[in-house]
């Protein structure tokens, strides 16, 4: 395992006027490690996540991509970093009027500014890998949950990232399409991606995760390899919160 | 200081007698058009097939048939069958009946959106329909319809400066007047202008206190 | 009656000459609003306060100041002052034109602020710059999403037109009333006029209504 961690985010506070979100969040991460962020709703996980791509601005706190700071008030630095960093939302954001196949190549061409043809192969090759092939002529409206999805993840790698996002990729699908998108997660940290991911499927986070990150009131409580937070946290807190979701959402999986 | 003399002596006074009588026009017009409005938007909604069918048709020729068009009708055309109405009247029944249809549809979409229940508690209660429409169903409808019809009342104001067009001199009457007597154009419009805009202004904040004081908590006017 | 029937048939031709003015006048119109309301909308939703407020002033203005006042000063007023030759018919255009893009504004500023929220922030996360996101993922939704208020628009400009008569625009109204001065048959004429504005909006609906069916994007629902 190489030494140098690929993100580093420091410190990061953000607070929506007097309600404090994040209060001073932490993270190092290297190239091929797969991160789970835990905790009860409201913990500030989603924040941490959008913060780290800027989508929501951090009032404090460094990030570094690959030992550079990123200066977000700098416009092209900031696009330039976004396209390096995918972001999955847990309700898709798949762009309502356009294709599966036009959502996939629009980063493309209007981002990197590659031509149509080129930008069209390398979509269906990304389209094939989460396995929707068939559905690429399809509107969102037309696509179920699971498959939105995996097409928004394929729409994420199409722009080459070097880290991904996952803010609870499988929360909002029904119980029996939640197989199908950990499936290609599976894949992706079979593949080497890095990831740092919210999520409450435990099962998956055990099998998968290099480490399990516990947060709470904008804090980190606890960190860890899954085996330790999960069956022998020091922390009263993350042992409570750890049996309950077990419980919830059960080992399948 | 010549401008503003003009502004003072001339523009001020000819505007405020005009504004009298586009008060005047408006007024009458907005009642008469509520009163319509109401009436034809509860025959849609309750009447019988052909009652409905005569009001829609009512509905869609005075929607669809541009305002200048039928107060020419009114103070043009009727001469043709016999009848002389006054500038001032004529751009009254136009503006009224205009009017009463774009009330009537809001009217009428107030009344649809009332729940079955409400209806049927009425009736449970033994009241008779004419009862149920005028103690239950009206107030519930007239605060949903009060929104659209306080628009339309707005729109009013504004288009009552048609009645120049069918020679009753009202503000804008005044304002062409003055202005190709005096060839000061840009300033006795844009004074004409800041007039409407204040009567705009003035029925706008009339409407939002109304809404405001009739609203009952819980009970949405917008959407469901 | 037989006498008003022949004026009609008589005056036809010269009438839907006159329709077809009218045409020209409203789709002018609304394609100027449509490429003033659009930038306006976007700067309502997205802009500064400055800019806002700006454009709040606008709207208000124009949504406050009656079509016929804003003719005359445009016309006789500010023509004249700024020393530029405009005929009726431009003017017609520009004043309609201006007085949509304030209403078709606040329709766009509706349907943009309909969007969810994380289509911005897909886009942004994928390292668009705003503007691009608003020009490829924001406007191609709201202004599809915007077609039935549009229709709505349409028959308002198309009978709003009829006031620019007021300025010696040949459209149907002015034609119609000089043929009524003419042959003393103002009430058939009128009526006859009236079934062409109806006709009008009516097929306007209609196409605006395949536009939409055609732009639609199956599956979605709003």
């Amino acid at each position: 395992m190489e030494s140098e961690p690929i993100l580093v985010v420091e410190n990061i506070k953000k607070a929506f006027g007097p309600r404090v979100i994040l209060k001073g969040v932490s993270m190092a991460i290297r190239r091929g490690e797969l991160k789970v962020l835990i905790g009860p709703s409201g913990a500030g996980k989603s924040t941490f996540l959008q913060c780290i791509n800027f989508l929501v601005t951090p009032d404090a706190g460094e990030i570094r991509l690959e030992g550079r700071p990123i200066h977000h008030s700098r416009k092209r630095e900031l696009y330039a970093y976004r396209q390096q960093v995918g972001m999955i939302f847990q309700d898709f954001n798949l762009f309502d009027h356009l294709t599966a196949l036009d959502n996939v190549m629009i980063g493309l061409v209007r981002v990197k500014g590659m031509d149509r043809k080129s930008a069209r192969e390398r979509a269906m090759a990304e389209i094939e890998r989460v396995g929707l092939k068939e559905h690429a002529g399809h509107y969102p409206a037309q696509l179920s949950g699971g498959q939105k999805q995996r097409i928004s993840i394929a729409r994420a790698l199409a722009m080459d990232p070097k880290v991904m996002l996952l803010d609870e990729p499988t929360s909002a699908l029904d119980p029996e399409l939640i197989g199908e998108v950990l499936a290609v997660i599976r894949d992706l940290v079979a593949n080497g991606m890095t990831m740092v991911m919210a999520t409450h499927q435990i099962g998956f986070s055990r099998a998968m995760a290099n480490e399990i990150i516990f947060m709470e009131d904008g804090l980190i409580v606890e960190q860890g390899p899954p085996s330790v937070i999960l069956s022998d946290a020091r922390c009263e807190r993350t042992k409570e919160f750890c049996s309950k979701i077990t419980e919830l959402y059960g080992e399948a999986s | 200081m010549d401008e503003l003399l003009f502004l003072q002596d001339e523009v001020v006074p000819a505007l405020l007698k005009g504004l009298r009588v586009s008060i005047l026009l408006i007024v009458p017009s907005a009642f008469f058009g509520l009163f319509i409005g109401i009436l034809v938007g509860a025959l849609r909604v309750y009447g019988s097939r052909p009652v409905v069918f005569a009001a829609d048709i009512y509905v869609t020729l005075f929607r669809g048939i541009p305002l200048v068009v039928q107060l020419f009708i009114w103070y043009f055309g009727l001469p043709y069958l016999g009848i002389y109405l006054s500038p001032f009247t004529a751009s009254i029944v136009g503006f009224s009946l205009c009017s009463g249809a774009y009330h009537s549809e809001y009217i009428r979409g107030a009344l649809k959106s009332i729940k079955r229940g409400q209806m049927l508690a009425a009736q449970a209660l033994g009241f008779s329909k004419f009862q149920m429409v005028v103690s239950v169903i009206l107030p519930q409808g007239l605060r949903r319809a009060l929104p659209g019809c306080g628009n339309e009342i707005i729109y009013l104001i504004k288009y009552s400066s048609l009645a120049y067009m069918v020679t009753c001199i009202e503000l804008t009457g005044e304002a062409k007047i003055l202005a190709s007597h005096s060839f000061k154009y840009t300033e006795v419009y844009l004074a004409a202008g800041g007039f409407y805009l204040g009567l705009v202004s003035i029925a706008g904040w009339i409407l939002h206190r109304l809404e405001r004081r009739v609203a009952i908590p819980g009970f949405e006017h917008h959407r469901g | 009656m037989p006498e008003g029937i022949a004026a009609i048939l008589n005056a036809l031709p010269y009438l839907l000459q006159g329709s077809f003015v009218t045409i020209v006048v409203v789709i002018g119109a609304m394609a100027l609003g449509l490429v003033m309301g659009v930038p306006f909308a976007v700067g309502q939703v997205y802009g500064g306060p400055i800019v806002r407020r700006v454009i709040g002033v606008y709207v208000w203005f124009f949504r406050g100041v009656p079509l016929l006042v804003l003719l005359f000063l445009f016309y006789f007023g500010l023509c004249s002052l700024l020393d530029i030759n405009l005929s009726a018919f431009t003017v017609a255009i520009i004043v309609l034109g201006s007085i949509s893009s304030a209403y078709q504004s606040q329709i766009f500023r509706g349907t943009i602020l309909s969007l969810p929220e994380g289509q911005l922030k897909a886009a942004r996360a994928l390292g668009m710059s705003d503007t691009r996101a608003i020009v490829f993922v924001i406007i191609p939704q709201a202004l599809r999403l915007s077609i039935p208020a549009w229709s709505n628009e349409y028959s308002i400009v198309l009978k709003d037109s009829a006031v620019t008569y007021a300025l010696g625009v040949a459209e149907i109204m002015a034609r119609t009333h000089f043929v009524a001065t003419r042959t003393y048959q103002h009430l058939p004429l009128y009526l006859a006029a009236g079934v062409i504005y109806l006709l009008l909006t009516y097929l306007g609906v209609k196409a605006l209504r395949m536009i939409e069916s055609g732009t639609r994007i199956p599956g979605y629902t709003r």
